[in-house]
């Protein structure tokens, strides 16, 4: 058995290398080949400000202070290098706290009742890098932004509704306002 | 449209999809295994390999290679990574300690793709594609040969032999899961899946760096989903934006996922000549899968857990552009399916939620189940039921004209104990020796569940985790890469020996006293015995982990 086990893997290690070079090598050159009719779809989307890429459409970042609308929070702070979600468990006491400190944290910070923050500006993404926040948490944001950069809130409101994406085809996934381009939406506009 | 109309709307399209390619699909398959003729490259496959394709094997030699070649794979993909710095596009980074190589080719050969490493702070590019993209391949082609060498054991008389392991693996990836990866992956593309080779940095409008990340990652994406792997890119798997961006890739990856597994079922009806047989099969696969997901979508959009109710929803580890809905949907699809791509975290899920996709792996991964390893496993299931049955009428048990006598069910003993040996045992050693708390992300009954969870993902070959579990020890590597390995082979070498001597007997005729397995008595029995034998073997189990949480 051990002779027919050698004579077979032998064969089996030939194959493998011949796979190799046609599915190893040749279908991700051939799909790279193909992706180029998409432009920079297949390059991750870069957005560029002043001439320099400034990010990613699809890679959220950390937005602080005033002037910015803020993502969620994030397990990895956002670092493209580390994706993660933070896998606090259901019931897990750390998470439940988490969530309460983040609630008067937000509450505060849009100078709201704790009870309207909504639950994606409280829990943690699964990549740790969403670059949409709910449109809840868009709306809530809108009167602090329009106030720190001297701008209408109806103009706010105009961008937070440029920069949300809608449900594919209109039913699959859900909703969501992507922070990055509506920031550079918001820079442009000052 | 509400979340709920959008949710329901989705489930009825992918549905509607899979109807649609059911038929050309399956039968595409039974005329790949089935045809005479040789490609042009199958044959300089062959040639260059030094195999005969048109040598029939008998069910020991099928097995040997089928054991050579997963062997090999272990090896060649194992030196790939711990030399990854020598290759091209390496990133800069070093060769994988030895352990976690171990335990990452043992997971890819095993269709598991169980991952112990971050992938892009770990792997190289040509280790991503030529190393675990080929095993990605060549693993679920394994599963769909095994699978046809079965049915051959129903379908043949009087016979010796199998058919050729090279060949039915060569044109499963030739002819099945190239050309559907292929489309898969310029349709990822479309909807924004990465495929490039070279990271930048970006200087974001906040002043701080981001890395933009490049990589083939929609090659790897479509045949990732396609072939049950589900071994991610990223480390973040399908939640991550570069590999699964929207509502639309989401859906389209759900699809790949299913797609073969389901239409295997049409391939089985059309290889036996008896297409309502696939039909029933399909029946009992479908009804767990709308139980499954009921209840993880319920839990899930329900929001029934302490931490969910505090947010508002259960929202921690999920993305903004799935939601719950969409999340769930994933759930049920990937550990129904021995995949294991998760596009949220499964450990941040409700009780129930989590509890559900725990249950689907340890179903035993047959709804659908993985890409051939569905159709075996479920057919093993079908020969249990049909000896209960005939136990209980005093007949001696038949299935699609072949008799079930001692020897066959000796191998369906060995067969349905091995996984769950390998997850209990796993479990309990991991328990007293290896799991010490800090290993585990969170406390209480939820730790446990992480534990449990990680052994029933590894020996089911499915490879999603409770990610909060730290496996990088020796101890986990070794034991969860034992667990994948054996799960597979072990499983994989029993149903060869079955099928052999299947094959070896003459057909029973029918009689008015044949047990007719095409019809809704018989699915019922099927989904029961499925249902008895999960509850009996994983209940004490369970009680421990997710449902304690849930009464907690």
């Amino acid at each position: 058995m051990l002779t027919d086990l050698t004579r077979q893997s032998l064969a089996g290690l030939r194959l493998l290398l011949v796979m190799t070079v046609l599915l190893g090598v040749g279908y991700p050159l051939a799909v790279w080949a193909a992706g180029q009719a998409f432009g920079d779809r297949a390059e991750g989307q870069p957005v560029s400000y002043d001439g320099r890429v400034v990010g990613s459409r699809l890679l959220g970042q950390q937005f602080e202070g005033e002037r910015w609308f803020h993502s969620r929070p994030s397990a990895n702070d956002y670092d493209s290098l580390a994706s993660a979600p933070s896998n606090l468990g259901p019931s897990n006491p750390d998470l439940l706290a988490l969530i309460a400190e983040r609630r008067a944290q937000v509450a505060q910070t849009e100078g709201v009742d704790p009870t309207q923050v909504p639950a994606d500006a409280l829990t943690a993404s699964g990549s740790g890098l969403d670059p949409h926040i709910s449109p809840a948490y868009a709306a809530l944001q809108v009167p602090r932004v329009a106030r720190a950069n001297g701008l209408s809130e109806a103009t706010v409101r105009r961008l937070v509704a440029a920069s949300t994406t809608g449900r594919s085809f209109g039913f699959l996934g859900e909703p969501g306002v992507n922070v990055l381009e509506l920031n550079l939406a918001l820079q442009r506009a000052d | 449209m509400s979340d709920t109309a959008a949710g329901l709307l989705s489930i009825a399209v992918l549905v509607l999809l899979l109807a649609a390619v059911y038929v050309p699909l399956g039968d595409h398959m039974a005329r790949v295994y089935t045809s005479s003729r040789h490609l042009r490259v199958e044959r300089l496959v062959y040639r260059l390999s030094g195999v005969r394709p048109d040598v029939e094997q008998s069910p020991r030699s099928y097995a040997l290679s089928v054991v050579g070649f997963s062997l090999v794979g272990v090896v060649v993909l194992m030196a790939i990574l711990i030399g990854q710095s020598h290759l091209p596009m390496s990133r800069d980074l070093p060769g994988m300690p030895f352990w976690m190589s171990f335990n990452t080719a043992a997971s890819f050969v095993a269709n598991t793709n169980w991952q112990s490493y971050a992938g892009e702070s770990t792997l190289g590019f040509t280790a991503q594609m030529a190393g675990l993209a080929v095993q990605n391949f060549l693993s679920a082609a394994v599963g769909m040969a095994v699978a046809i060498a079965l049915v051959r054991g129903f379908v043949r008389v009087k016979d010796g032999t199998l058919g050729n392991f090279w060949v039915d693996l060569t044109r499963g990836t030739v002819r099945i899961l190239l050309p559907i990866a292929f489309v898969g992956a310029v349709l990822l593309i479309a909807g924004g899946v990465i495929q490039s080779f070279s990271d930048s940095t970006m200087h974001t409008l906040s002043g701080a760096d981001q890395v933009l990340t490049g990589g083939p990652v929609a090659s790897q994406e479509a045949i990732k989903e396609l072939g049950t792997n589900g071994g991610g890119f990223f480390n973040a798997n399908s939640a991550h934006p570069f590999e699964n961006p929207s509502g639309y890739t989401n859906l389209l990856e759900i699809f790949l996922i299913l797609v073969i597994p389901i239409a295997l079922t049409r391939t089985l009806g059309t290889l036996l000549g008896r297409r309502r047989q696939g039909l029933a099969v399909l029946g009992a696969m479908v009804f767990l899968m709308a139980v499954s997901l009921t209840v993880v979508t319920v839990a899930e959009v329900g929001g029934h857990s302490a931490t969910a109710q505090a947010a508002g929803a259960a929202m921690e580890g999920k993305e903004t552009r799935f939601g719950e809905w969409a999340s769930a949907l994933f759930g049920m699809a990937t550990t129904g399916t021995s995949t294991g791509a998760v596009n949220s975290a499964h450990d941040s899920f409700t009780p129930a939620g989590g509890g559900g996709v725990l249950v689907n792996m340890m179903l035993g991964e047959i709804t659908p189940g993985g890409v051939g390893s569905g159709i075996y496993g479920i057919l093993v299931m079908a020969i249990l039921t049909v000896f209960v049955a005939g136990l209980m009428v005093g007949r001696t048990p038949e299935l699609l004209g072949k008799k079930i006598g001692s020897r066959q069910m000796t191998y369906v003993a060995l067969y349905t104990l091995t996984t769950p040996a390998l997850v209990l045992l796993g479990t309990g050693v991991a328990m007293a020796l290896g799991a010490t708390p800090d290993t585990m992300g969170n406390p209480g009954g939820h730790g446990f569940s992480e534990v449990l969870y990680a052994y029933t993902s590894g020996a089911n070959n499915n490879g999603s985790a409770f990610g909060g579990i730290t496996v990088t020890s020796t101890f986990f590597q070794v034991t969860i890469g034992l667990a994948m390995l054996l799960g597979r082979l072990i499983p994989i070498v029993l149903v060869l020996l079955l099928a052999g001597s299947l094959a070896q007997q003459g057909k029973v005729p029918e009689t008015a006293g044949t047990l007719p397995t095409h019809k809704p008595l018989f699915v019922g029995m099927l989904v029961g015995v499925i249902l008895i034998m999960t509850g009996l073997t994983y209940f004490p189990a369970l009680a421990l982990g997710p449902i304690a949480e849930a009464l907690a």
